[in-house]
């Protein structure tokens, strides 16, 4: 019954899609308010409904109800409650459920904390949200039911992928998902602003927290999902330009570049043709990766053939969006007038080479993923495009990025002074260099990794330089040095942490260089040196859990030969599926990690054991962690608040040393 | 024949395989150091985006050990390549080589950033340009004096 009414909820979300999809937008243009005002409480409800249907599957998957096919086919009773709940998105169906309930989400949030809007701009949002809600909806409901019944329901289900069975599943799509469509609205603040013709400096303001929200949650999505390979597929790896990870890296660079050029667009008035291009590409590009993705075109051209129906609803969702929205664009685009003049050295002369070089390497990834898969259609020439290929080309495209980031942050807006910015960042540049000649002296090696990292250590501190000016002088007392510290608009300290982010993962990807591999064939009890430190093997032993058997190898990390941590990776044998999974054992140790894994026991007890140790490793993940805390600082800007019309209070009477004019 | 061979190792289930095992690792360690950077740039045929190095079907253990052999024989880093892409074509090379199927994939970052670049030098030129073009007329700078409280010419 539960699972009936979750269903029913289903449909009648998609009914009320359409209704919430038609009505504002006539009563938009037709300036009638009863009709534009019916958005708000629709776009509500249909989040509930569709909440409701989520609510419903999740039911059934806590009770392993086997009636469901999507149940059997993906649980197991004896499954942990956590994984029972989770992989209701580990299928393709649940996982286009989530899809839609994220996107009715975004719907309702605007519907309820955007109350500053104008009445018609909201109303447009909240149709054109509602009208991806419809498509997808119908998508759901006619390629991919969640609910649909087997007639003799089996005693018993296939379980998920032992791969999936892990935390990771339960945090790590929900996070991208909320990222990653959470785009939509930004999208349909595009749409909408073309529809009505106001595009203007407001324009960007009422959009820009959405964008941040989506791009934390994509950064976080993104940061997460590598930690997740990083520690499940057994060899470290965190990265692999795999397409579907592609998928996700597009948006993150197209909403990475939104968010700058909308800073223009909101403090300058310029580059609004561009900004609205961006914000239809960034959506554009998620819905590229729900395609890639859910449509099988990735594991073969073929396979895609045999089986179309998904791929090709998709593709004609995908073609009638972006064409739609691209078919307005060059219609209202022609009509927008440039805004705020500026000389090529400023602020916006900045965000415009960040733009450039955004959207350049965002083009790449695009080539790189899709030329594989339009190269065998056309010529049915097979290719593959790896780790080299982007090493090659988007290395070299980041390397001005993270160049000029510190640069840019220093210009003022309308005319900078280069030369002035270049002298304010000595003190960085400087540190940036002693850091990479002391790293070469210390590890010797190539000079790559220590060029890259003296790279991250000059954005790490640039990205403080500019926050620090405005606070910090001589004779200045602490107390006012902090009061003019909480004084700044924290959109300022954002741009900072999420710069100084980007630094930090780069350093731990520089740092890789220095990882030291052992592969060995060990003895319980043999001390094996990895990097500065020994692990031993002290017993290897089984172990039973919920739904698996495992062997775990229980070692110790020496130094100097004390015991610093204790290491247990293992190997899990999972009896629905017949499958093993290695459990890599992983030991923080200041910055660095080691990583362990085995393979099966050789008959005289001797194993085959992988052991890396991976100096400064864990910045990769704590860069994004930095990035993401930048973009919640910008969130919370009181200039961005959601909602919120007027400034909340008379700004504090500290003042900032003096500031080029914003 | 090649795609009868892809689909055996499809079916065979990966037994509890690994990437680089312990007993594939040449006694030279610059024979080694070569064999493993050959590896990563080579695609494990029969998985999904993973170079040889990282994958734990057999087959890639097979070409692991056929790259292993080679250096051992006294190929040099392209002649092992070239060798292995007489027998699977250039979908084992994970950096596709430059030629004319490719010359697209190649360029585009380049192209992109050029034309971005000569499209922002364009629009700065074109923007430039009539900027100074309207000059206040008589009247509207006697409106402005008005405005501002002095008399037109009058210095501050």
């Amino acid at each position: 019954m539960i699972v009936e009414i979750g269903h029913y909820a289903l449909v009648l979300a998609l009914a009320l899609a359409i209704v919430q999809g038609v009505l504002p937008l006539v009563g938009a243009l037709r300036h009638d308010g009863p009709l534009m005002a019916m958005a708000r409480p629709a776009a509500v409800l249909q989040f509930l409904l569709i909440g409701l249907s989520f609510a419903a599957l999740t039911y059934a998957y806590v009770v392993s109800d086997f009636s469901l096919v999507n149940v059997f086919e993906n649980s197991h009773s004896a499954k942990p409650m956590i994984y029972k709940i989770s992989g209701v998105w580990g299928n393709h169906e649940g996982s286009m459920l989530l899809w839609v309930l994220i996107l009715a989400l975004f719907g309702a949030m605007v519907a309820i904390f955007a109350r500053s809007m104008p009445e018609d701009l909201r109303a447009l949002v909240l149709a054109v949200q509602s009208w991806i809600a419809a498509a997808f909806l119908l998508f759901v409901l006619f390629t991919s039911n969640p609910f649909a019944r087997i007639a003799v329901p089996p005693l018993e289900g296939r379980d998920l992928n032992p791969l999936l069975q892990d935390p990771g599943l339960a945090i790590h799509p929900p996070l991208l998902y909320v990222g990653y469509v959470g785009f939509s609205i930004t999208f349909s603040f595009a749409a909408a602003a073309l529809i009505s013709g106001r595009i203007d400096s407001a324009w960007a303001r009422y959009v820009r927290p959405w964008t941040l929200i989506a791009w934390i949650f994509l950064t976080l999505g993104i940061a997460m999902g590598s930690y997740w390979a990083y520690y499940t597929l057994g060899w470290g790896g965190f990265w692999f330009w795999d397409p579907v990870e592609n998928a996700s890296l597009m948006p993150w660079l197209a909403g990475t570049a939104l968010l700058h050029s909308a800073a223009v667009m909101e403090k300058r008035d310029a580059l609004k043709i561009w900004t609205i291009f961006l914000a239809i590409l960034a959506f554009s590009l998620s819905l590229l990766g729900t395609f890639l993705v859910r449509s099988g075109v990735l594991t073969s051209v073929h396979a895609f053939a045999t089986d179309p129906q998904r791929g090709v609803f998709i593709l004609i969702i995908l073609i009638a969006f972006i064409g739609g929205s691209l078919a307005l664009f060059a219609l209202r685009a022609s009509a927008l007038k440039p805004g705020g003049i500026f000389a090529p050295v400023s602020r916006e002369g900045a965000l415009v080479l960040n733009n450039l070089l955004l959207t350049t390497s965002c083009a790449t990834v695009f080539v790189g993923t899709l030329y594989p898969l339009a190269l065998e259609a056309v010529t049915g020439e097979k290719i593959s495009v790896g780790a080299p290929f982007f090493n090659l080309t988007f290395g070299p495209l980041f390397i001005p990025i993270v160049l000029a980031m510190p640069i840019g942050q220093m210009l003022a807006w309308k005319r900078g002074d280069l030369l002035g910015a270049a002298q304010r960042l000595t003190l960085a540049a400087a540190i940036g260099g002693v850091g990479a000649l002391a790293l070469y002296a210390m590890r010797g090696g190539s000079v790559v990794a220590p060029l890259l990292c003296g790279l991250a250590l000059y954005c790490i501190v640039g990205a403080f330089v500019e926050v620090a000016s405005r606070i910090a002088g001589r004779g200045v007392p602490a107390s006012v040095m902090f009061a003019r510290a909480r004084g700044l608009p924290r959109s300022s300290w954002g741009t900072a942490f999420a710069h100084a982010g980007v630094g930090l993962t780069l350093f731990g990807l520089a740092a890789t260089q220095w990882g030291v591999e052992r592969i060995v064939t060990a003895k319980v009890g043999e001390p094996i040196e990895v990097g500065p430190y020994q692990v031993v093997i002290r017993s290897i032993e089984p172990r039973t859990g919920s739904n698996y058997r495992e062997w775990v190898a229980h070692s110790s990390v020496l130094s100097g030969g004390r015991e610093v941590a204790q290491i247990n990776p293992s190997r899990r044998n999972f009896a629905a599926r017949q499958t093993m999974r290695t459990e890599a054992g992983i030991v923080t140790l200041g910055l660095g990690q080691i990583y362990m894994n085995m393979a099966d026991q050789h008959d005289g007890g001797a194993v085959d054991v992988r052991l890396y140790w991976k100096p400064y490793v864990a910045l990769i993940w704590i860069g994004g962690l930095v990035m993401s805390l930048g973009g919640l600082l910008s969130l919370a800007d009181r200039r961005l608040r959601i909602g919120i019309a007027k400034r909340a209070k008379v700004r504090t009477p500290v003042r900032a040393s003096p500031q080029p004019a914003e | 024949m090649l795609r009868l061979i892809l689909a055996l190792f499809l079916v065979v289930v990966p037994a509890a395989a690994w990437a680089v095992q312990p007993d594939e690792i040449l006694k030279d360690p610059k024979l080694e150091t070569r064999a493993r950077d050959i590896s990563t740039e080579l695609r494990c045929l029969v998985c999904q985006n993973q170079s040889i190095d990282d994958s734990d079907a057999p087959l890639a253990r097979d070409l692991r050990i056929i790259v292993r052999e080679r250096l051992q024989a006294g190929d040099s880093d392209t002649e092992v390549r070239d060798y292995l892409v007489r027998r699977y074509g250039d979908f084992i090379l994970l950096r596709p080589p430059f030629k004319t199927g490719t010359l697209l994939l190649w360029l585009t970052p380049a192209a992109v950033l050029l034309l971005g670049a000569g499209a922002l030098l364009l629009l700065a030129r074109r923007r430039r340009e009539p900027e100074s073009a309207v000059e206040l007329t008589e009247v509207e700078r006697q409106q402005i004096a008005a405005i501002v409280g002095k008399a037109p010419g009058e210095k501050r």
